[in-house]
């Protein structure tokens, strides 16, 4: 079977537009350095959470708005921006957290689909077809709704039984 | 504060106790699910109703400008300034009860939010736009449940209809209009919950037809909680959820 190909969603080809255009290149580039806790490798840029760079000529605001509202990560996602930015001599550092607009599996990148199906995690698909990452089977069941984290659903292959985590399409 | 920015405060801290109340009867079920998938799922719907008890405690602390936390709101107030709908505030019971109840509530807030995310306040809008995906997907896992348990054996059917007999003295409270939230409906910042209560009433009467169950209306039986009148319930709610804070106040990690 023909490997997916993730295409890229109006969202965020948006956010690419949007960082390719701002002048703060090397902030952006530190912060490829940033991953969620809870999902090794995938960077917060990449999973979509990382919304803006902002300077107001004395500090750096980085901006990132969460995947779900009780998602745990968060703080620990904040720190690690700061303990990143302050690798390359930026100390002083603030990290906002907004709500508007809300995040979207749509905001992935993807690259970030890529790398979930590598590490046999199924990634979100806008129609909701949920593709085995291990057999690449169509045929896959729900187990449950929700899975080891609240971005992620159970699921079951009833090609080759593999059990595996589907990134909700949200 | 005006008088405005009063009402604001109360509204977003009555939201706020509605989803923090209920996420604590949620997280009861922690390592007592009927099994792993389910015991996951009732944590992460609890984890949901948390993070948005957080927003709008904090944007309640913010409107407050006094330099309160969302954790001096959620630690240091006793039952009667809690201000709930008494809905959230039941005890678990069996798990016919929690699900009976959160997919009432799960309508409700499909509902009610998909209209508060239109407020004049950009942060009330901003926090139901998020809130509002969250529900839609609880709402998809609570509503098979219900299916399945109405359908199911004699005895889970029986639990679900004593669910109802006991639930449904309770739900109208979900339609009942503080005097606060009134003026704020005045300025588009608020959102008339009657208004709400055909489609609900129509969206549980059609569900529950395809279980042969018979549902007319909701109907106001008990209420109190917005004005800090609660069941015997809820202090000991908070005994165990304040325990910490009460004991060793300020305590952090």
């Amino acid at each position: 079977m023909e490997k997916i190909i993730p295409t890229l969603s109006p969202e965020f080809a948006k956010r690419r537009a949007y960082r390719n255009a701002s002048p703060y290149k090397e902030i952006w580039d530190i912060l490829d350095n940033v991953f969620d806790p809870e999902l090794p490798g995938l960077t917060i840029w990449d999973l979509g959470i990382l919304q803006d760079v902002l300077f107001n000529g004395i500090i750096y605001t980085i901006v990132v708005t969460p995947t779900y509202s009780g998602c745990p990560a968060v703080d620990q996602i904040n720190s690690d921006i700061k303990i990143e930015l302050e690798k390359f001599g930026y100390n002083d550092v603030n990290v906002e957290v907004t709500l508007s607009p809300a995040w979207s599996t749509e905001m992935m990148s993807p690259e970030g689909k890529a790398h979930l199906q590598s590490i046999n995690i199924a990634p979100p698909d806008e129609n909701n077809k949920v593709i085995c990452p291990i057999c690449e089977s169509e045929n896959t069941q729900v187990i449950s709704q929700f899975g080891s984290t609240a971005c992620k659903s159970l699921y079951q292959c009833k090609d080759c039984s593999e059990a595996f985590d589907y990134f909700k399409h949200f | 504060m005006d008088q405005s920015q009063k009402n604001l405060y109360r509204f977003l801290v009555g939201l706020g106790d509605d989803s923090v109340i209920l996420s604590h009867r949620l997280s009861e079920w922690c390592s007592k699910g009927p099994y792993l998938e389910e015991d996951l799922a009732l944590s992460n719907v609890a984890l949901d109703y948390l993070g948005r008890a957080r927003m709008f405690y904090q944007y309640a602390a913010k409107v407050e400008g006094q330099g309160k936390t969302e954790d001096d709101i959620t630690y240091t107030r006793n039952e009667r300034e809690y201000t709930n709908l008494l809905i959230h505030e039941l005890p678990i019971n069996d798990f016919a009860f929690t699900m009976l109840r959160q997919f009432f509530v799960d309508v409700f807030y499909c509902l009610y939010l998909e209209k508060l995310s239109k407020s004049t306040d950009d942060t009330v809008a901003a926090i139901s736009a998020k809130a509002i995906k969250e529900s839609r997907y609880h709402l998809k896992r609570s509503e098979p449940w219900i299916r399945q348990l109405a359908g199911g054996t004699e005895e889970s059917r029986r639990r679900i209809m004593d669910a109802l007999v006991e639930l449904q003295s309770f739900v109208g409270e979900l339609f009942l209009m503080s005097d606060w939230e009134k003026s704020l409906v005045e300025t588009g910042i608020a959102v008339d919950r009657k208004i709400i209560k055909p489609d609900w009433d129509g969206y549980v009467k059609n569900f529950f037809a395809g279980s042969e169950i018979n549902f007319s209306e909701s109907e106001l039986k008990i209420s109190g909680g917005r004005d800090g009148i609660h069941t015997e319930f809820l202090g000991h709610l908070l005994s165990d959820m304040q325990f910490l804070q009460r004991s060793y106040p300020g305590l952090a990690w």
